[in-house]
Parts: structure tokens; C-alpha cells; sequence
């Protein structure tokens, strides 16, 4: 225990502490803590009425075992009593565990009202405090109802004590920052906005707070304060560091006041009156002039005091944007501070100066410094500076030093932290764009990207060098060049694959005059990566082969070969496999001229906003540099010359609408339409690379950024049909398995796709049109909410929907879908259950004999098992019920049991919340599927 | 000011302050992951970070870490003195303040916060304490 126990120490608590602390485990911890709340309870509810030190104690000891993490259910009365008390300690730890324990009960907070009430109005100065304290600390609504007209009155109030004054301005503040329409300043605005003149520093300093925040939201109300901010600002910084005694610290007068002054004025536009304006640039000047003084004292507390205000001076040149001189000074300042032996100083520096770089007017003072900027990213050891170091990299480039400092952050991003990489990625993708002289260079650069970071590589880059190459002649020869370089390199990254895939299936032409890279070389290049890969470069892989076929007619015999082995042709993916069975069709039957046509160069893509553009913009950020400034420069940028093209959905949604694109066409609507007449289009390709933005093909990963900001259909005014009669029996079907036609009847046929990954689902939804005649209104609801679905299907065709799934606990009812569209005049209204029972979150477990015994004797209480005895309608085939078993998501244990004809599975089920035994219902599910 | 937190080198929390309204799972997960990123860092290391959408200031003091959750547009340089100037009046009530300190009499150091920063703003240097 402490020698220190001043005055009104309380000797059961220091022990109580103590013992807690010499508990040896938490065990003994919280039994110590039960005797302890036992006894408090018994002292509370005992006949004898505690005295005011008892009760003061006993209620410091639960907000002690509250604050130990302790649940704590009683006492809140007694804590109220105290508040009533006349003695400040008393009263005091009253109000601390109110404001520590803040209790919604009703009742209760009408009490505490009407103590702190008594208190505001005792005329005690110290108790006014208290009260002002407990109210800025709690700041629920209830006590602004109660209190936000009274503080007011408080605050201005002539009588008032300084301290007194102090409390109220920022109570008023936390009031306003909870329920901004309770406090109305109205009449009290122009006495608050004096008390920037009072004689009190401390008044002033609490007060400026208050008027800042009033400020932002009413300017106009509040615009006198700038005149005399600027006066009191300019006292303060002309006085001697002895001038204002209490209120120096460490020789730097004022610096909490200085700074929330230079705060204000932040919030208003430089003062339009010529001497106020000259008085603020005059002390502007002084600060920065002080900052080249010899320091006062070689302690810390002094130079951060005094750095503090010249951040904050610097903030507001920036803010104000117009003294050239100023800004140029502010700007060498933070030069000397980006060398400086202070960590700190140099972080704020590279941030501070992260804006200068914006200005016209310091843009070029900033750039002097590019060296010992690039040298920070290279040398310091803490990764928030170099993160500071590379934002500011970022916003000091232009043209002039656009190659440098591209190379530089490369050679960064090589050993890069992983936190910063994608959005470094992004950065670098962006300069090389904006910046680009000759296209070589931005090729260059992105493959670079793409060696060096390609997991770090999203989508949105590789589409967008795509779209430039397509759209820039000039650069196609050098970038399948490069490419077909790059690919040779025995480990490349799957993003090298798909860029390269997509480039040489177009363009692969320009270099296959050379022998080292003939058609053949090419193909077996590519085909060398195929079985590397994941299923969508596959699928672009597959296009990219047949473009080849167009390309170089002498491949065609190879690929076809390839197209038709029993890997591509006998795929288990749905969407490989049709690819190479349209594709080896296609290539078959067409004659030259239609394979010309169809598979012609893509055309240019129309000018649109650079998508990585947009991906920068939507992570917010210091580094994410105004995206304004960004824009601007990139309408001026070269590259856009030649069209600044993303994927037009309308264009695409229109060939959709009459030729569904492979990817989008899985339930083989299309069987219809005379493969050869109808190939996949152009479009095809298209919907490869912008698979997420093409409306009718919404794929794999679509955006969950649009989740829930796109409001749900709202067509439903009818409520939505029960559930079909068979839709239980549609729904046993799923049970052991995630793909196939969930629903169909003459006009619209619905399939499922769906994987699952412990707690998490994916479901693709897809509705096929059956008949010629387009669905109106088209919308689904399920009960839990979805993204809406394109409003209208055409004849023949297809939408997708894809829902994100979240087992979130135990569950025995399947989501509900209703589906509604008009078809010719008349409403249609479908009901079904989706396939989701909770036997899809099972992880297949394998276990020994031995271990899997063990856990089933753990198993032992009644509710965690479960037996049911059916009847089989099916024989029983052996394969066929152990697929059917697999299927259900266990593993299938094989030897565990000595006797072959009985199964032993394990699983486990994983939810968010818990893993959950659910034995029962799973018994129920299995039985249906025999 | 959003938040302050004191922690040991262990990771215990001393004293917890919260000028905005949170769940106490909330503070509890927030606490959780800011005790464990700032451990984490080296003593050299600068004393702000970016943490979600806040500016992180901490100090350490011997065996204590105080540490504060200021928003975009607070100064960071004078944040970094109230914490020192905190640590001061601790000090100065206390008589060379420890950890110890702190544990037995967290309700001192409760009031020393409450009359140092109302709101989470610096208010005044408090004289009269209890």
C-alpha cells in the first residue's frame, strides 16, 4: 500500500484494493469480489442507517469492481443519496459513479435532476461545479432537456464565478455537440461572443471552445468573434513570456489559448477589414519569426508549446490560401522541421506540408524538398511517418518529377507493409496515368505494379490499362511486346496472366512477325499458365484462344485439340465447360468471315471517369490529396486524348439483352438459339474484364459497397404469396447439394449457385425468362434485405442476383423469397423458400477413431444428441448414400466404426455467434433425403 | 477530445475517460485494440498515429501509457502537453506519482482528470483538490 493517504483516505477500500491485487487467479479474483458485493449488500439493505463516510465508501468500492470489468446491479441509490449530502468528498464520488455508471432507469435520473438541480442553484461555487461536471460527463438528452435553458443563463450571468463560468461554457458545449436543437443560443449570442474580452484567461480559453463549434454550424451569428479572437490573439503573442504569469508554460505564453484562437479563425475567411487582416498577418509573422529564435528552454514542454501554435499559424495560411509570401515562409519552416531529430516534428511536418503541396502558391516550394522526402520513405523506422512520407510524395508530383518519383514509390512498395500496399498501389497506378508522356512508360509501370505488388493489384487497375492500351494504337505493338516478356518469367502473377491473355488475344498479332514469338509460342505460353489458374482467367483464357483461332488461322487445329480434351470440354465448371463447347462449335462451323466479324477488335471505350479514380476517392484519407485538383489535372492529361473509356453498362446491357453473354447464361436459355447464328459477341470479352459493372452479368464478387444504400424494391404493396405448396419439397432437394433449378413452371425457370465457407454463403440467383415477351416490374423480396434486381427480364433472358449469406446462430426456418413481375398485364407472385438450412455451414471435420470416440463421450448431456429412426424410401446404395452424406457438408469417417454398414460423420457447425449443437435438426433433415 | 486511456506496460487499463457515448462493448473493444497497437510500438517511434478516423496521441510515463483520442482537426503537438500537464498535476498532488498511486486512488485521479478537463477540454489548473 502507498504511504500516501491524505486526509479522507479510505482505509477499507486500500485494503479491498490490495487484496484484490494479491489475488493469484482470476478464480480467487472474482470470489473475492462476490464476498465483497455480498457484504456491500448486506450493509445497504441492513436495519442500521449507514453514515455518510460508510455509505461514501462502500459506493467507491463497487465503482472500483465496476471498473475492473464487474458487472454491478445495486448501489445506484446510495450513490444518488450521497449527492445530497453536504460534504464536498461525499458529494464528490456521488457524482463519479453517476458519471461513471450512467443508469437509463427513469426514475433514477429524475432524482439525479433534481440533485444536480439543487446544487446549480446553491449559489456554493465548488457544488456548481460538480453538477456542471456531472452534466458535461453524462450529456444524455434527458439532462439537456432539463438543464440546456439554465447554463445559459449561468454562463452570462454577472455574479457568476470565474470557475463557475469555465464549467458552464463547456457544458453548454457537450449539450450542443449531443442535442444540437436544445441549446438555443438566440439572445445569448452577442454577451458569449464578449467573453472573448474577459479579464479571466481561463473564462476566454472555455469559452472560445464553445463559440468554435457555434461557429461552424451559424458563421454568420458568430462573425464578430473575428475581430476580437484576433486582437486577443495578437496581445497574447506580443506579450513578453513573463507578461501573462499563470498562464505560461514553459516560457510560452498562452499556448491552449493561442492555438484554439488560430483555431477559430480557421472556421471564417480572411478578415475583409484592411487593419484587422494587417494585425493577424502581423502576428502570423511573429509566430513564424519566433520559431527562428533560440529556444527559451531546452525542455520538450517548451518547444512542443511553441511548435503547437505554429502548426496551428501554418493551418490557418493554408486555410486562408492567399499571403503567397506566407505560405512560402510556412513552407521552408516545415523544410527545417523534415530533418529535424524529433520524430513527431517530422510527422507533422510531411502532414502539414501534404496540403502546402496543394496550393498554387507553395506547390513549387514544396517540390524543393522532393530528396529528403524520398529519403524519409526510404529511412525512417516508423511506418506511420513513411506512410506520411509517401502521401506527400503523392501530392507533390506533376509532370516534372512524375518518372522519379513513380520509381521511387516502386521500389518502396517492394518491401512495403502490407496495411499501405493497395492503397500505394493505387497511388502509383494514378501518378502513372496522369502523368504519362508516352504510353511505354505507363505499360512499363503498371506490369511493373503487377510484378512486384499483384496481390495488391485490384480489379479496377488492370481493367484500366486494359481500356488504355485498346484505346492508344500507338502503344499496342510495345504493350503486347511487353507483356509476352513478362509472361516468360517462370513464376508471374495471375493478374500478369489475365492482362497478358487479354492483350495478346487482341494484339498478339502486332508481334508475331518474330519468330521468338510466333502464334504457337504465344499460345503455348498462355496455355502454359491455364492450369494455374482460378476459374474467371481460365474463362478469359478460353476467349483469348479463340481470338486467336481468328488471329492466326494456323492455331486453329491446336486449339481446337485443347478445347476439346475432356479437361475443358468434361469441366466441372458450368461456365468453362460451356465456353469450350461454344467456342469449339463456333470455330468449327463459321466461316472466316463471320469468325472475322465476331471476334473483331474490341472498339475504343467510351471517355468515362478513370475507375481507379473513383476506387482512390471512395478511401478517404490525409494522403487521398483533393480529388478536385486530381480531376483537373487529369481532363489536361494526355491520356485522356484517346478516350478515358470504363465499361459503358448501356451498351452492354443492350447486347446482353439479345445475345446473354456466356457468363451470364447458366441455365442454357440460350439452347434455343442456333449456336452458330448467335456467337458471343464482342460483348463476351467485354463482360470478362467488367464482369462486375455489366448490369445484366452482375458475377462473382459484385460490390457490397451498394448493399444497403440502394433502397430494397419497394413494389410490394401487395403482401407476397405464402410459400408454394412444394417449396419444402423444393427445398429437401438442396439439402445435400448447392447447384441446380430451384423453381420452374411455364414462365420463368430460377437456378442456384451457392458455396459456403464456414459461417459465410454466397447464393447466385439466376431468373430465366421462359417465354418471348419481356417481365415487367420484375422484383424480389427476400425477408431479410437483398440488392434489387434489374426491374425488367426480356424474353429469353436471364438476370442474376447474388445474396451474401451470414450464419449468424442456430436456425430452423429457411429465408423466404418472394418473387414478383408482371407478364403481359397480369401480376405474378412467387413464394419460395431458398436452400439454406443449417446443415450448409458445416465444416467437414476428419478425426481418428480414437479422437472422434473421445469427443462423443464429451458429448454427454441429453441435449446434445439426437437419434431419429426412419424409414427409407430409396434402397440403399452404398455410393449413393455416401454421396449423400458428403453432400450434407461432413466428413465421412471411414474405420471408425468396426462395422462397414453403419456411417460415422463429423462436422462442426460454425455460426457468428457460437458453435452451436443442432444435432436435433440435422436428424430431421437427413431423414427426408432417404 | 474523444476518449483517454491509461494502461500499464501489462496491458491493464488504470483509468478510462469517454467524452462520447459508447456501448461498453464498444469501449471495451476499442480499448482492446488500442492498448495492443500501441504496445506494439517501439519506443522511438512517433507518438501519433492514425486509427480509424482518429488521431491517436500518446506518451508514455514510466510504467503508464496515457493516451488520447483526439479528432481530425485537434493539435496534436498541444494534446501531447495536456497529457504532460495531467501527468504534472498527478505529480504534484501525489508527491512523485507511480502506478500505485493511480490504483488505490483512482477516484483522485478521477477528479484531477474532472477538474483538469471538462468535456475533454482543458478547463483550468485545479487548486482546491477534494
Amino acid at each position: 500500500m502507498p504511504a500516501v493517504s491524505k486526509g479522507d483516505g479510505m482505509r477499507g477500500l486500500a485494503v479491498f484494493i490490495s487484496d484484490i491485487r494479491n489475488c493469484k487467479s482470476k478464480e480467487a479474483e472474482i470470489k473475492r469480489i462476490n464476498k465483497e458485493l455480498a457484504n456491500i449488500r448486506s450493509k445497504f439493505k441492513g436495519d442500521k442507517a449507514l453514515d455518510g463516510y460508510s455509505k461514501k465508501k462502500y459506493v467507491c468500492k463497487l465503482l472500483f469492481i465496476f471498473l475492473l470489468g464487474h458487472d454491478i446491479d445495486f448501489g445506484h441509490m446510495e450513490a444518488v443519496n450521497l449527492l445530497s449530502s453536504n460534504k464536498y468528498t461525499e458529494k464528490q464520488i456521488g457524482y463519479l459513479f453517476i458519471s461513471v455508471l450512467v443508469n437509463s432507469n427513469s426514475e433514477l435520473i429524475r432524482l439525479i435532476n433534481n440533485a444536480i438541480k439543487n446544487d446549480l442553484s446553491s449559489r456554493n461555487p465548488t457544488f456548481m461545479c460538480l453538477a456542471l461536471h456531472c452534466i458535461a460527463n453524462v450529456g444524455s438528452r434527458e439532462m439537456a432537456e432539463a438543464f440546456a435553458g439554465e447554463i445559459p443563463r449561468i454562463l452570462v450571468a454577472g455574479d457568476t464565478m470565474d470557475s463557475v463560468k469555465q464549467s458552464a461554457a463547456l457544458c453548454l458545449l457537450r449539450l450542443y455537440k449531443t442535442s444540437p436543437d436544445l441549446v438555443l443560443m438566440g439572445e445569448w449570442t452577442s454577451r458569449v461572443v464578449h467573453l472573448l474580452n474577459d479579464q479571466h484567461m481561463g473564462v476566454v480559453t472555455a469559452a472560445i471552445s464553445l463559440i468554435t463549434c457555434l461557429s461552424q454550424k451559424n458563421p454568420d451569428e458568430f462573425k464578430t468573434c473575428v475581430s476580437l479572437a484576433v486582437s486577443r490573439l495578437s496581445r497574447i503573442v506580443s506579450s513578453a513570456s513573463t507578461d501573462l504569469q499563470d498562464y505560461t508554460y514553459y516560457f510560452v505564453p498562452a499556448p491552449w489559448l493561442s492555438c484554439k484562437l488560430l483555431r477559430l479563425l480557421q472556421c471564417y475567411p480572411p478578415p475583409e477589414d484592411g487593419a484587422v487582416k494587417g494585425r493577424l498577418v502581423e502576428c502570423l509573422e511573429t509566430i513564424l519569426n519566433k520559431a527562428q529564435e533560440p529556444p527559451k528552454s531546452k525542455k520538450v514542454q517548451h518547444s512542443n508549446a511553441k511548435n503547437a501554435i505554429l502548426f496551428e499559424a501554418i493551418s490557418l495560411i493554408i486555410h486562408y490560401d492567399s499571403e503567397p509570401n506566407l505560405l512560402v515562409r510556412a513552407c521552408n519552416q516545415l523544410g527545417q522541421f523534415l530533418q529535424h531529430r524529433e520524430t513527431n516534428l517530422r510527422y507533422l511536418a510531411l502532414e502539414s506540408m501534404c496540403t502546402l503541396a496543394s496550393s498554387e502558391f507553395s506547390h513549387e516550394a514544396v517540390k524543393t524538398h522532393i530528396e529528403t522526402v524520398i529519403n524519409a520513405l526510404k529511412t525512417e523506422r516508423d511506418v506511420s511517418v513513411r506512410q506520411r512520407a509517401a502521401d506527400l510524395l503523392y501530392a507533390m508530383c506533376d509532370r516534372s518529377n512524375a518518372k522519379q518519383i513513380v520509381s521511387e514509390m516502386l521500389s518502396y512498395l517492394e518491401n512495403a507493409d502490407y496495411s499501405i500496399r493497395e492503397e500505394m498501389v493505387l497511388k502509383v497506378a494514378i501518378l502513372a496515368e496522369k502523368y504519362a508522356v508516352d504510353y511505354s512508360w505507363y505499360v512499363d509501370t503498371i506490369l511493373n505494379l503487377i510484378r512486384i505488388a499483384g496481390d495488391y493489384v485490384s480489379e479496377e487497375v488492370w481493367y484500366r490499362v486494359i481500356q488504355i492500351v485498346i484505346n492508344r494504337d500507338d502503344v499496342q505493338g510495345y504493350a503486347a511486346k511487353t507483356v509476352f516478356e513478362a509472361l516468360q518469367a517462370p513464376a508471374c502473377h495471375e493478374n500478369m496472366v489475365k492482362v497478358g491473355g487479354y492483350i495478346l488475344g487482341e494484339f498478339g498479332n502486332l508481334i508475331a512477325g518474330d519468330p521468338r514469338s510466333s502464334p504457337l509460342v504465344q499460345f503455348n505460353l498462355l496455355h502454359s499458365k491455364f492450369h494455374l489458374c482460378s476459374v474467371p482467367t481460365r474463362a478469359l483464357l478460353l476467349s483469348a484462344y479463340i481470338k486467336f483461332i481468328n488471329l492466326f488461322p494456323e492455331t486453329k487445329a491446336t486449339i481446337q485439340e485443347v478445347l476439346r480434351s475432356d479437361s475443358q470440354i468434361r469441366n466441372s465448371d458450368v461456365e468453362l465447360q460451356q465456353r469450350a463447347v461454344e467456342y469449339l462449335k463456333l470455330s468449327s462451323i463459321a466461316s472466316t468471315d463471320v469468325l472475322a466479324t465476331v471476334l473483331e477488335e474490341m472498339p475504343p471505350f467510351p471517355e468515362r471517369e478513370s475507375s481507379i479514380l473513383a476506387k482512390l476517392k471512395k478511401k478517404k484519407g490525409p494522403g487521398a490529396v483533393p480529388v478536385t485538383e486530381l480531376e483537373d489535372g487529369k481532363r489536361e492529361g494526355e491520356l485522356n486524348g484517346g478516350g478515358d473509356g470504363g465499361p459503358d453498362s448501356s451498351t452492354l446491357a443492350s447486347s446482353n439483352a439479345s445475345t446473354p453473354s456466356p457468363s451470364a447464361d447458366l441455365l442454357g436459355l440460350r439452347s434455343s438459339a442456333p449456336i452458330g447464328s448467335a456467337p458471343p459477341s464482342a460483348a463476351s470479352l467485354l463482360v470478362d474484364v467488367f464482369s462486375e459493372s455489366g448490369s445484366a452479368a452482375p458475377s462473382a464478387g459484385v460490390n457490397d459497397d451498394g448493399f444497403l444504400s440502394s433502397a430494397s424494391p419497394s413494389t410490394a404493396s401487395e403482401d407476397p404469396a405464402p410459400p408454394l405448396p412444394e417449396a419444402d419439397e423444393l427445398l429437401n432437394k438442396f439439402v445435400c447439394k448447392n447447384n441446380g433449378v430451384l423453381f420452374e413452371n411455364q414462365l420463368l425457370q430460377i437456378g442456384i449457385k451457392s458455396e459456403y465457407r464456414q459461417n459465410l454463403g454466397r447464393m447466385y440467383l439466376f431468373y430465366g425468362n421462359k417465354t418471348s415477351v419481356q417481365f415487367a416490374s420484375f422484383s424480389t423480396t427476400l425477408n431479410v434485405q437483398t440488392k434489387p434486381v434489374e426491374p425488367l427480364v426480356e424474353g429469353g433472358a436471364q438476370v442474376q442476383q447474388v445474396l451474401n449469406i451470414e450464419c449468424i446462430t442456430d436456425f430452423s426456418e429457411a429465408p423466404l423469397l418472394n418473387i414478383q413481375f408482371r407478364y403481359g398485364g397480369a401480376l405474378q407472385s412467387i413464394t419460395l423458400k431458398l436452400p439454406v438450412t443449417i446443415n450448409k455451414f458445416f465444416q467437414p471435420t476428419e478425426m481418428a477413431s480414437h479422437d472422434f470416440f473421445q469427443r462423443w463421450k464429451q458429448l454427454s448431456q441429453p441435449q446434445q444428441e439426437a437419434q431419429k429412426i426412419f424409414k427409407a424410401n430409396h434402397g440403399m446404395d452404398t455410393e449413393v448414400l455416401k454421396a449423400k452424406l458428403l453432400g450434407l457438408g461432413t466428413a465421412l469417417l471411414e474405420n471408425v466404426d468396426p462395422n462397414p454398414e453403419n456411417y460415422v460423420c463429423a462436422g462442426v457447425i460454425q455460426t457468428k455467434s457460437q458453435q452451436d449443437t443442432v444435432s436435433k435438426r440435422l436428424c430431421d433433415l437427413l431423414a427426408e433425403q432417404f | 477530445m474523444q476518449f483517454m486511456l491509461l494502461f500499464s506496460r501489462q496491458g491493464k487499463l488504470r483509468l478510462q475517460k469517454w467524452y462520447v457515448p459508447l456501448s461498453d462493448k464498444e469501449r471495451k473493444k476499442i480499448s482492446r485494440d488500442l492498448v495492443q497497437t500501441i504496445l506494439a510500438r517501439k519506443p522511438k517511434m512517433c507518438s501519433f498515429l492514425e486509427w480509424r478516423d482518429l488521431k491517436i496521441v500518446y506518451k508514455r510515463y514510466a510504467s503508464l501509457y496515457f493516451c488520447c483520442a483526439v479528432e481530425d482537426q485537434d493539435n496534436e503537438l498541444i494534446t501531447l502537453e495536456i497529457i504532460h500537464r495531467y501527468v504534472e498535476l498527478l505529480d504534484k498532488y501525489f508527491g512523485s506519482v507511480c502506478e500505485l498511486d493511480i490504483i488505490f486512488n483512482f477516484e483522485k485521479a478521477y477528479f484531477i482528470l474532472d477538474e483538469f478537463l471538462l468535456g475533454g477540454r482543458p478547463r483550468r489548473r485545479p487548486r482546491r483538490m477534494c
